[in-house]
């Protein structure tokens, strides 16, 4: 804590310092701001309206989930992943199913595996929706956050009736999935995805072709190929760049080596290229589900397991595509009930190194958007 | 026939019979002075729950309906509130000018209501340089938002000051220009005589499609002059918190909200009076029964009826766009508007000499 | 070549915002595609599907016996200490002494309504109920009791 204030009032003293010689203006942003969405601090060092360095301070919603991990058991711990990234909790929660299920290596039944990806692409359209909604309002547009919310509030329904929960679910348990499906489920999917289709044309009316929008969005904030590599962008972000990686393509878990799906790549590397990769992913995200929800295979909701899970001595790695890019889960056991060390590669941390990067040289309202589209959900960087 | 004019000759006969004319005078211009003020406190109510209502029916959701009737009361709630909250003024922030500028925001408001004519014969002062008082006026509004900018103490606020400073200073020019175009077309800066001008149709019909391009002009460039989205840059909420206005609480926010309220309702019945003939019932040429039919509804309502509904298209406008970028902005200005504006009153110009018009 | 390119842009422009204008005003003229739930107005009309997780309950049957048998597996598969089984020991008419729980605490402010517990239990003795409105004013009286005073469990669960 004292390294920490010590650190902020350095950057403080040297960026005041800096200021009264150049003439340049140091503005905080956060970490109480309406556009960062949660507890981020940015320092922004402007000459006019034109940004001449962005610093993102983190730390403000630290909860040391990594650390907690480690006294939880191989059952208990996933909960906790919920709380990172809480827009695809899903996901987090699958990711470290898998993990575990690789160190006791249980085969999950194949109906545990296609209802994993059933929820986690809910989850993803459920993530993309929400953002699809805060990014008009980060834009000044406040009527698309309140049409995204229709839709989202059906899936979030969806959730309720069969995990029980609408945000941090739990659903996924080592061995499988913690309940079978409502027997409603999947007549209630399928109503989503008609309703899906039948408003899914609003969104480009009331945005993408906004010409308004579209002035804001294209040209800014370009982030090449080999940046978006080089700085460890994964997910949509990297996806508007060209640079291809997808985890689910690559290296597929759960039932997506079962399913027909493309792996939605741009080559602008702009804010409008990620804005399109995310609207286009949802219709993927339709796509899987389609294909899965009328093929549920009979059997099993979870496999066999004991009581007590014990991970064999050894070092485990998964990775998962959540809503924001790669998570890697990685767990390190020492033979006992809990894990002795437990590391999360978040999307999220990666994503926001590049704002600076791609910020430097834009406006303040561009700062917003380019925020926006990096999709950041900052529990899930700090952790 | 019942009507203003009737009502004030009354008032001015009694006072007459019991006072000398300096005291006549007096007590006339405090009646006015009081009823501009009670008009203010309307119209900040009407529109802050017209406004609250209409986002929330677009957004698909009910909006106010704790507060009275359907929530129509809930503005008057919010106003309760405002009063008694605390008005702070933040450390190092320059006292006078931080207190002023709230109250130069809403004098100029008040100021800009002289010369608009609400009803037949209902106006306070029908000078002669109607049109060019209010756009000279309006522009004032700017020096209230740069001193809350600056003397808040605040980054944010200078950003929101200096952006609007650079919006309104612009946008001025599109709108004297397109408001040009109707006086070119009515040969008067006079509100009473643009309005007279209209009896045989409105400005909108009668005078084509430069009539049609100067009023869209006219729109936009009193958006943007009002500071309302998608121009509401000096606010800015997602990017400046809330701009100019970010240190500010209680009643002084209170009264820049009330402003921008009332400047919008100023500026969209100048709209109305230029383009859609003010209190002038739709008269169409010569069709003297269907004027006359036309006549039967009080001119109020014809007034209040066009003002509000431009009031709800600026709304609709706010509630639909996405917020423009500064430099966007002023680009629209200068490589759009203005050369259309200025074409267009060429255009006008034209028209007017060959008297195409009806 | 330039003046039809500029003119042109502006049409487009213009149309583009008046399709998302003409979308707004859909939904301003019909409200009945409007989303809002009054809550708390709807209270008596809201049901919450039977799998949502509100609270720890412990059912008890009508001669006020409940499941449990008192082996604080739900103690301990919960992540966050939330219950706490205290047990005592019976005296059987048979003269035999046999575990059963005293009282079984549950604390809803450390909940996380993750369902580890009622997944653990071996004697399904509790489960997850509907409910949602937690807040009071004093927090120990969010420390409960699950089994009822002068409950005992029920015959033939062991
Ligand atoms: S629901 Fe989870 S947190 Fe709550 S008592 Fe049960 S195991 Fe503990
Ligand atoms: S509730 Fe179930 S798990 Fe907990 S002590 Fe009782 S029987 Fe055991």
């Amino acid at each position: 804590m004292y390294r920490e204030t010590e650190i902020l009032t350095r950057a403080n003293q040297s960026t005041a310092h800096e200021s009264e010689d150049s003439g340049d203006l140091v503005i905080n942003v956060g970490p109480q701001h309406p556009a960062t969405h949660g507890v981020l601090h940015l320092v922004i060092t402007l000459n006019g309206e034109t940004i001449k360095n962005v610093e993102p301070h983190l730390g403000y919603i630290h909860r040391s989930i990594e650390k907690m991990c480690e006294s939880l058991t191989y059952r208990q711990f996933i909960y906790v992943t919920s709380r990172m990234d809480y827009l695809s909790a899903h996901i987090n929660n699958q990711a470290c199913a898998l993990c575990v299920e690789k160190g006791l290596q249980v085969e999950v039944p194949q109906r545990a595996q296609v209802i994993r990806v059933l929820m986690a692409e809910l989850t993803r359209i459920a993530s993309h929706e929400l953002w699809w909604g805060a990014m008009a309002m980060d834009l000044g547009a406040f009527t698309p956050f309140f049409h995204a919310f229709r839709e989202r509030e059906t899936i979030n329904d969806i959730m309720e009736e069969t995990c029980g929960a609408r945000l941090t679910m739990n659903y996924m348990v080592p061995g499988g999935v913690m309940m079978d499906i409502h027997p409603h489920f999947q007549q209630r999917v399928k109503d989503f995805i008609q309703l899906y289709r039948k408003k899914i044309h609003e969104y480009d009316e009331l945005v993408t072709g906004n010409i308004i929008f579209q002035n804001r969005m294209k040209g800014v904030g370009i982030l090449s190929a080999e940046d978006a590599i080089s700085y460890g962008c994964s997910g949509p972000v990297a996806r508007g760049s060209g640079a291809s990686c997808d985890t689910r393509k690559y290296y597929p878990y759960d039932a997506y080596n079962k399913v027909q799906f493309d792996e939605v790549l741009e080559t602008g590397g702009d804010s409008f290229a990620r804005y399109l990769v995310r609207v286009r992913e949802m219709q993927q995200s339709i796509n899987i589900i389609e294909q899965l929800i009328d093929n549920i295979p009979e059997g099993d909701f979870q496999a066999k397991t004991k009581a007590v899970l014990k991970l064999p001595k050894g070092e485990f790695y998964q990775r998962a595509e959540t809503a924001r890019g790669e998570l890697g889960v990685y767990i390190i056991s020492e033979g006992g009930t809990t894990p002795y060390r437990i590391k999360f590669r978040s999307p999220g941390f990666s994503n926001l190194s590049v704002l600076g990067h791609i910020a430097r040289g834009c406006k303040i309202g561009d700062l917003i958007a380019m925020m926006g589209t990096l999709d950041l959900v900052i529990p899930d960087i700090d952790r | 026939m019942w009507s203003f004019s009737n009502i004030a000759n009354l008032v001015h006969e009694v006072l007459a019979e019991h006072f000398n004319p300096a005291i006549t005078l007096a007590i006339e211009m405090v009646i006015a002075g009081v009823s501009v003020i009670g008009l203010f406190a309307i119209l900040g109510l009407v529109l802050v729950i017209m406004e609250r209502k209409v986002s929330a029916w677009m957004q698909i959701r009910l909006g106010p309906n704790r507060v009275g009737p359907k929530g129509m009361l809930q503005s008057l709630a919010d106003t309760l509130k405002l009063i008694v909250k605390e008005g702070m003024t933040p450390n190092g922030a320059d006292k006078l000018l931080f207190n002023l500028a709230p109250f130069i925001a809403m004098i100029v408001a008040m100021l800009l209501m002289a010369p608009i004519a609400f009803a037949k014969d209902l106006q306070m002062w029908d000078l002669n340089i109607g049109i060019l008082y209010v756009s000279a006026l309006s522009s004032v509004t700017v020096i209230s938002i740069l001193m809350a900018g600056w003397s808040s103490n605040n980054k944010f606020s200078l950003l929101g000051a200096m952006r609007s400073g650079a919006q309104i200073v612009s946008y001025e020019l599109s709108a004297g220009l397109s408001a040009l175009a109707i006086v070119v077309l009515t040969g008067s800066l006079q509100i009473s005589e643009i309005i007279t001008s209209q009896a045989n149709g409105w400005w909108i019909f009668k005078g084509h499609i430069p009539a049609i391009i100067a009023f869209v002009t006219f729109i936009i460039a009193v958006t943007a002059e009002t500071n309302r989205a998608p121009f509401d840059l000096a606010e800015a909420e997602s990017e400046l918190t809330a701009g100019f206005h970010t240190e500010y609480s209680g009643m002084k926010f209170a009264l820049f909200f009330l402003a921008e309220y009332v400047n919008v309702f100023i500026m969209c019945s100048i709209a109305a009076t230029l383009f859609f003939g003010g209190w002038m019932p739709l008269h169409i040429g010569n069709w003297h029964k269907f004027n006359h039919v036309m006549d039967f509804i009080p001119s109020s309502i014809w007034f209040f009826g066009k003002t509000f509904f431009l009031i709800f298209v600026i709304m609709w406008f706010r509630w639909t766009f996405p917020r423009l970028r500064i430099d966007q902005l002023l680009d629209l200005e200068w490589k759009y508007l203005l050369p259309i504006t200025m074409f267009n009153l060429l255009l006008v110009t034209a028209v007017a000499i060959l008297g195409w018009h009806f | 070549m330039f003046i039809k390119n500029y003119i042109k842009n502006i049409f487009s422009a213009v149309k583009s915002l008046l399709v998302g204008m003409k979308r707004t005003l859909y939904y301003f003229t019909h409200h009945k595609e409007i989303i809002t739930q009054q809550y708390p107005d709807n209270r008596d009309t809201l049901i919450l599907p039977e799998r949502f997780k509100g609270e720890v309950v412990m059912p008890h049957n009508e001669n006020n016996e409940h499941r449990c048998t008192g082996c604080t597996a739900c103690e301990l598969a919960c992540p966050n200490g939330s219950i706490k089984v205290i047990t005592k020991f019976d005296i059987s008419p048979d003269g035999k002494k046999k575990k059963a729980i005293d009282k079984l605490v549950y604390h809803l402010e450390l909940c996380t309504m993750c369902n580890l517990c009622v997944e653990a239990c071996p004697s399904d003795a509790i489960k997850m109920a509907q409910t949602f409105e937690h807040s009071v004013y004093d927090r120990n009286q969010l420390t409960k009791t699950l089994n009822n005073p002068g409950s005992k469990i029920m015959d033939g669960v062991e």
